[in-house]
C-alpha cells in the first residue's frame, strides 16, 4: 500500500473498538411517541410553525429555518402534535420541542419511498442547493452545520475540490462505515450531486484505513465515476477533523480562523451525501439516519436506521437493554461525544452514536501537578500549547489564552487523552473559548 | 592606607552627591503636577483595590472623584462600596461636598436548592468550575437554573466573605461582604445578586431564580419557586412581580412585613435577622421534611419554625396550591 | 441503577501517567547505577542508599509537617531526585553531606519553589553545586575506579580526566604531554576513570538514553543539541590548536556531559516545552559547558551551564512556540 497519507501534526491513537463494524443497518421500528428539538443544528433555532393538535406525515414540514445559518424540520412520523414543551436534550438543558405522539406510518405524497438507484441528476445547480435547503440536511458527522450555506461560497471564493469525509475516526462508532458498505452506490450519486451544485471536477473520499472493505468497495465503485477518488488514510486521530482530512488528502492547510473554502475545499461527511441524494432524487428530507449502538458491556452492538425524535432508550432497549454497571451513556464517541443526564433525550441530526460505558471506565481519575513534559503540545493537531491555554483560561487570563489562539482548538481532546498528570485540560479550553468567543462578539459589534 | 580609603569615601560620596543634585533637578523640571487631593482622598480610602466601585483600583477612583468634585460640583453616582457611608462622608469632607449616605448593600444568594432540596440524578466529574459545568449541563438536581456548588463565587470574593457549605452545597455569605459585586458577576446563573443590607440586617428575598412552569420546578426541587403569585397577592405594597413563573421582591418597595413569606408554600421566600413568630395553637400537617443538614442553612430556619409552629394562614394556602397546580408526569 | 456521571470529553485515557514517567527515568539509570556501584564498591551503595531515602523522607517531612498537604512520594519524582542526587556526588562523599544534598534537591530546589511541576531549576544540580561550593574539598576528590571483583581494598583518590587536563594545560603542558596521564576512549566509554557515581560510563549513560527515547520519556532534541554543540566548538578550537585543546571526542566522553545532556538537562520540569525551544537550550548548554571547560576556574561546567540555562527557560518558552497549523511563518495572524 506505500506510506499512507495523513496530517501534519500531533494526534492520538485510541483503541479503535469497532464493535459493531459486523452489524448490518437494522431498521428500528416507529417509536410511539418522537420529541423533535427545534435546535439541532449549528446556528439559529428553528421556528415551529405547528402546534397543538395538528395532524402530520412523514415529511412534512414542522419548522423553519431561524435564520441564514439555520435549517428546516420535517416530521419523521405521522400523527398528531401533542404539544410544543421544554424537554431534555443532549445539550443537559431542557429546550424546545414539539411533541408528536404517533398514528400509523403515513408518509408525505411526494416522496418517492422505493429504492431503486436513480443516477440521473436532473437539476440545475441552484435548484440542487434549493432542494438540499428545503429538505433540512445539516452536517451528519456531528458539526451539524447547514449543508447548503456550504454549498454557496461567499463572493470571491470559488471550490476546487470535494472531499468527502468516510473517515470515522472515533471509536467506537461505525455509522458511517455501514453506510458505504450498504448504501455505496447511493452515496456515489449523492457525490456526483454535490459536485454538480458546487460546479467541481474532482472528488476525494477520505477513509480511515481500518475500513478495508469500505475503501475496496467504493474504490470499485468509484471507477465508474469521473473525478471520484478515493483515497485511504492513516488510522490516527483526528484524521476526521475537517482541516486535518483537506491537510491529509490535497496537502493544503485552511489558514487560520478561516473556513475550507478559503483553500478551495468543500467537506462533507459521507452520511451527508446519502442524505442529499435521498432528498434530491427521492425527495426524502431528513427525518431518519443510522445511529450506531455500542459499548464494552453492551449485549448486541448495533447500527440502527431510526427516525429522527426516537428517545435513546428505545435504541439501547433494541440493543439488548442497558447494563448493569452503567457509569455513562455518551451520544457521540468517546473522544468528542457529550456526556446524558437522561435516557429521555432524542436522537437528533447529528447524532452518530450512543456509547455507553460500565462504571470502572466512567471516574475521572485523580488530578496531579502538571509535570511540563509537553506531551500535549506534541500530539496538538493544530501546533497549541494546550497547557498555557488551559492555564490561563483557568487563571481568567482570556485576552492571553485570545493571543496565544485559543480560537483555533478544534476541541478533539487529544491533549487531555495524553496528560500523564490528568488535568482537565479541555474542560478549561472550553471555558476559556466561551469567554474569548464572547469577548471578540462583544468587540465587533462595537 | 589610610588615603585609599579617604580617597573612596571622597569618590563615592563626590559621585553620590552629584547623582543626587541631577535628579533633584529633573525631578523638579519634569515633575506632574496632580492635585494634591487625590492623594489625600487616596488615603481616606480601603486600599482593597477589588474593583467594586467600577475603578481599576483606589487610586483610580480618587481621581475620578476629584475630577468629579471640580467639573460637576458634586460626586453623585460614585461610591465606594467597601468604605461604606463612613469613607465617604470623609471623602465629601476632603472636597469640600455633601454626600448623601447610601444604603448598605450585601450580596445575597438566591438559591436554596441543597442536597437535601434538590437531589442528585447525575454524578459530576471535571474542572472544579461553574462557568465550565453551566455550559456543559444543566446540574446535578436536575434544576438548570439552580446553584452548581463548584465555588466561582468564593474564588471571587477578596473579602473571605462568601464560603461554600460542604453539607447544603450551597454558598454563604457572611457580615465580611463589602458588596464589591465580584461575585456577582463570577455566578454563570446570575444567583447572587445585590440587595439592601435593610433595618438591623433584616431583609427579605426569593430564595429562587428557577424560570420554568411550577410542575417542571418543583419536580427536581422541593422549595422552589413555583409562580403561583399568592406572594404578589399578599403584598400590601406591590413590592412582588411575577415574570416567567418566577416571584422577584423589589427591595426599595418592600417593607418588611413578612406578609409573603407567610403565603409561600414552597417556602421559597427567606426573611433573615427577624424574631420568630409567636407559635399559633393549631398543629399543621408535616409538608417539609426537616432534615439535620438544613439546620446549618440559617435562612430556612424561620420559615419552617413558622409552618412546624402552625400558622392559620399557611395550610389554606397549600391547599388552594393543591388544587390549583396540575402536576403532570412526563 | 448506578447515577451517570456527566463529564466534558473526552471520556476516555491514555494509558500515560507521571508515575510511569518516572519510574522509566528510575529504570533508564539502572546502567550507569550498576556501572557505579561495579566501579566504587559499596562506597556508591551507601551514597546511593542515603541520597534516595534522604530524599523521600525530607519529602514526606515537608508534606506532612510544613505544607500540610498532600503526600505525593509515590510518584516516583523524589526516588528520581535522590538517584541523580547520588550519581552526581563523588561515591566516598560523607553521609552528612549525601544528606544535606538530599535536603538541598529536595526542601529548597523543589518543594519551596512549589513542589512538583513548580522548580525552576534542576533539583539535583542545585544540590551538586551546593554541595560542591560549600564543601569544595570533599566534592572534588575522586576515588580511583577499582571493579568490585578485584576484591574489598582501600580507597584511592585521583584527578578526573577533565581535572588533568586542566590542571596540566595551566601549567604549561602540552595536550600530546598529557596523552600519556589521560584514560582511552574505551576506558571513557565503559567507565574506567575517576569522577562521579554515575557521569564515568558513557556506555551505561547512552544505554539508558535509547531506552527513555524508545519510551517516549525524552526527545532526541536536547541531547543531541548539546552533544553537538560541544562536539563542534571544541571541535573548531582543536583544529586550529590541537596541543592546547582537547578534541571533541575526548570532550563529550568525559566529565559530566554525557550524564548532563541525557538526564539532567532533559528534566521535563525545567526544560523548555516545544521541541525548537529545546535545541536553542540545548545549544546554550554546550556552548556554556566549553566555555567553561576551556576558560573558566572549574574544569567541568556541565552543571552550571545547565542551572543558568534553566533561569533563560521562561524566555525560550515565550520566544518559541510550536509550528501552528494554518498559519505561514512569519506572516501575522490577524484575529
Amino acid at each position: 500500500m506505500g506510506i499512507l497519507k495523513t496530517f501534519a501534526l500531533g494526534g492520538v491513537h485510541p483503541e479503535e473498538n469497532k464493535l459493531s463494524s459486523h452489524a448490518a443497518i437494522e431498521v428500528l421500528p416507529v417509536p410511539k411517541q418522537v420529541i423533535v428539538p427545534l435546535g439541532q443544528n449549528l446556528g439559529a433555532p428553528s421556528k415551529a410553525i405547528v402546534k397543538k393538535g395538528d395532524k402530520v406525515k412523514v415529511g412534512q414540514l414542522i419548522a423553519e429555518a431561524g435564520g441564514f445559518i439555520s435549517a428546516n424540520i420535517h416530521s419523521p412520523v405521522s400523527g398528531t402534535v401533542l404539544k410544543i414543551d421544554p424537554a431534555i436534550d443532549s445539550t443537559g438543558y431542557r429546550r424546545p420541542c414539539v411533541f408528536i405522539t404517533v398514528e400509523g406510518d403515513e408518509w408525505d405524497e411526494n416522496i418517492d419511498k422505493t429504492d431503486t438507484l436513480k443516477a440521473e441528476i436532473a437539476l440545475t445547480p441552484e435548484e440542487i442547493v434549493n432542494r438540499i435547503k428545503s429538505a433540512g440536511i445539516v452536517g451528519l458527522g456531528g458539526a451539524t452545520f447547514p449543508t447548503s450555506v456550504k454549498l454557496m461560497p461567499p463572493p470571491g471564493k470559488t471550490a476546487e475540490f470535494l472531499i468527502i469525509n468516510g473517515v470515522e475516526c472515533e471509536p467506537y462508532l461505525t455509522s458511517d462505515h455501514r453506510v458505504m458498505l450498504e448504501k455505496g452506490k447511493e452515496i456515489m450519486v449523492g457525490i456526483q450531486i454535490l459536485m454538480k451544485a458546487l460546479k467541481v471536477e474532482k472528488a476525494f473520499i477520505g477513509i480511515e484505513n481500518n475500513k478495508k472493505d469500505a475503501i475496496a468497495y467504493l474504490s470499485e465503485l468509484s471507477q465508474s465515476y469521473q473525478g471520484i477518488e478515493v483515497v485511504p488514510l492513516k488510522v490516527q486521530y483526528p484524521q476526521g477533523g475537517e482541516k486535518q482530512l483537506i491537510k491529509a488528502v490535497v496537502n493544503r492547510e485552511v489558514p487560520s480562523g478561516k473556513l475550507p473554502i478559503e483553500v478551495g475545499c468543500v467537506v462533507q461527511n459521507v452520511g451527508t451525501a446519502l442524505a442529499v441524494y435521498e432528498a434530491v432524487q427521492k425527495n426524502k428530507p431528513l427525518i431518519e439516519r443510522v445511529v450506531t449502538v455500542t459499548g464494552k458491556g453492551v449485549k448486541k452492538p448495533s447500527n440502527f436506521l431510526v427516525r429522527i425524535g426516537t428517545p435513546v432508550e428505545q435504541l439501547i432497549e433494541a440493543a439488548e437493554g442497558l447494563p448493569e454497571n452503567t457509569g455513562k451513556v455518551i451520544s457521540g464517541g468517546p473522544m468528542m461525544g457529550k456526556s446524558l443526564t437522561s435516557l429521555d433525550a432524542p436522537v437528533v441530526k447529528g447524532t452518530s452514536g450512543i456509547l455507553i460505558m460500565e462504571k470502572e471506565e466512567s471516574g475521572r481519575k485523580t488530578e496531579s501537578p502538571c509535570i511540563r513534559c509537553s506531551k500535549c503540545t506534541y500530539v496538538c493537531p493544530m501546533g497549541l500549547e494546550p497547557f498555557l491555554l488551559s492555564k490561563a483560561a483557568k487563571l481568567g487570563k482570556f485576552e492571553m489564552a485570545e493571543n496565544e489562539m485559543i480560537m483555533d482548538c478544534i476541541e478533539c481532546g487529544s491533549c487531555q487523552y495524553t496528560c500523564p498528570a490528568n488535568i482537565p485540560l479541555l474542560d478549561y479550553l472550553r471555558l476559556g473559548k466561551l469567554k474569548v468567543g464572547q469577548a471578540i462578539r462583544n468587540r465587533n459589534k462595537k | 592606607m589610610d588615603n585609599i580609603i579617604v580617597i573612596a569615601v571622597l569618590a563615592l560620596g563626590g559621585l553620590g552627591l552629584i547623582a543626587a543634585v541631577v535628579l533633584f533637578f529633573i525631578a523638579s523640571k519634569f515633575r506632574v503636577f496632580e492635585d494634591p487631593k487625590i492623594d489625600e482622598v487616596e488615603e481616606a480610602l480601603p486600599s482593597a483595590n477589588c474593583g467594586g466601585c467600577g475603578f481599576p483600583g483606589c487610586r483610580a477612583f480618587a481621581e475620578a472623584t476629584v475630577k468629579s468634585a471640580k467639573e460637576n460640583k458634586s460626586i453623585e453616582g460614585l461610591n465606594c462600596p467597601v468604605g461604606g457611608n463612613d469613607v465617604m462622608q470623609t471623602v465629601g469632607n476632603i472636597l469640600g461636598l455633601a454626600v448623601d449616605a447610601t444604603d448598605p448593600m450585601i450580596a445575597v444568594v438566591r438559591c436554596n436548592g441543597s442536597f437535601a432540596h434538590t437531589p442528585a440524578k447525575v454524578k459530576y466529574e471535571g474542572a472544579t468550575s461553574c462557568a465550565f459545568a453551566h455550559a456543559l449541563y444543566g446540574g446535578e438536581g436536575g434544576c438548570q437554573y439552580g446553584c452548581l456548588g463548584l465555588g466561582d463565587c468564593v474564588a471571587a470574593c477578596n473579602f473571605d466573605a462568601i464560603h461554600m457549605n460542604p453539607e447544603t452545597g450551597l454558598p454563604e455569605v457572611n457580615d465580611k461582604c463589602t458588596a464589591c459585586n465580584a461575585c456577582v458577576i463570577a455566578c454563570p446563573r446570575d444567583i447572587i445578586e445585590l440587595r439592601k443590607r435593610g433595618p438591623k440586617d433584616k431583609r427579605i428575598f426569593v430564595s429562587c431564580v428557577n424560570m420554568e412552569k411550577g410542575a417542571a420546578a418543583k419536580k427536581n426541587c422541593e422549595v422552589a419557586c413555583i409562580g403561583c403569585s399568592l406572594c404578589q397577592k399578599a403584598c400590601a405594597f406591590d413590592a412582588i412581580t411575577i415574570t416567567n413563573f418566577l416571584a422577584y421582591i423589589d427591595f426599595n418597595k418592600c417593607t418588611l412585613c413578612r406578609k409573603c413569606v407567610e403565603v409561600c408554600p414552597t417556602n421559597a421566600i427567606h426573611e433573615i435577622n427577624f424574631k420568630p413568630r409567636k407559635p399559633k395553637p393549631e398543629s399543621v400537617p408535616e409538608k417539609t421534611v426537616v432534615r439535620k443538614a438544613e439546620t446549618v442553612d440559617k435562612e430556612a430556619v424561620p420559615a419552617k419554625e413558622q409552618i412546624e409552629k402552625g400558622d392559620t394562614k399557611a395550610p389554606d394556602a397549600a391547599t388552594e396550591v393543591k388544587e390549583d397546580i396540575k402536576v403532570t408526569k412526563e | 441503577m448506578n447515577k451517570f456521571t456527566i463529564s466534558g470529553s473526552p471520556h476516555v485515557h491514555g494509558d500515560e501517567s507521571t508515575k510511569k514517567v518516572m519510574y522509566g527515568v528510575v529504570i533508564a539509570m539502572i546502567p550507569a547505577v550498576l556501572v557505579g556501584v561495579y566501579y566504587f564498591g559499596l562506597d556508591a551503595v551507601r551514597v546511593l542508599l542515603l541520597a534516595v531515602a534522604a530524599s523521600l523522607f525530607f519529602e514526606w517531612l515537608i508534606q506532612k509537617y510544613l505544607i500540610k498537604g498532600s503526600l505525593t512520594i509515590n510518584d516516583g519524582s523524589a526516588l528520581v531526585t535522590g538517584i541523580l542526587v547520588a550519581l552526581n556526588v563523588p561515591s566516598n562523599l560523607p553521609g552528612w553531606m549525601v544528606i544535606i544534598g538530599a535536603l538541598v534537591a529536595i526542601g529548597m530546589a523543589k518543594m519551596s519553589f512549589g513542589g512538583l511541576g513548580k522548580n525552576v531549576f534542576n533539583p539535583a544540580l542545585v544540590a551538586r553545586v551546593f554541595l560542591l561550593v560549600s564543601f569544595p574539598v570533599q566534592m572534588t576528590s575522586w576515588p580511583k575506579p577499582m571493579p568490585i571483583t578485584d576484591g574489598l581494598v582501600d580507597v584511592i583518590t585521583g584527578p578526573t580526566p577533565l581535572g588533568i587536563v586542566k590542571e596540566g594545560l595551566g601549567n604549561g603542558q602540552t595536550m600530546s604531554q598529557l596523552s600519556t596521564e589521560l584514560p582511552s576512549y574505551t576506558q571513557d566509554m565503559v567507565g574506567n576513570i575517576g569522577g562521579s557515581l554515575g557521569e564515568v560510563s558513557a556506555l551505561a549513560l547512552i544505554l539508558g538514553g535509547v531506552y527513555m527515547l524508545w519510551r517516549k520519556i525524552i526527545t532526541w532534541h536536547i541531547p543531541v543539541s548539546v552533544l553537538a554543540t560541544v562536539a563542534i566548538f571544541s571541535g573548531i578550537f582543536w583544529g586550529f590548536d590541537p596541543e592546547h585543546y582537547a578534541d571533541p571526542m575526548f570532550h563529550m566522553l568525559t566529565g559530566g556531559l554525557m550524564l548532563g545532556a541525557i538526564y539532567m538537562a532533559t528534566d521535563m520540569v525545567t526544560s523548555p516545552m516545544t521541541k525548537s525551544g529545546q535545541l536553542v537550550f540545548g545549544f546554550g548548554v554546550g556552548l556554556l559547558t566549553i566555555l567553561i571547560r576551556m576558560w573558566g576556574a572549574y574544569p567541568e561546567g556541565v552543571s552550571f551551564a545547565i542551572l543558568i540555562m534553566n533561569a533563560v527557560v521562561p524566555l525560550i518558552n515565550k520566544g518559541f512556540k510550536p509550528r501552528r497549523f494554518g498559519v505561514k511563518p512569519g506572516v501575522e495572524v490577524k484575529a
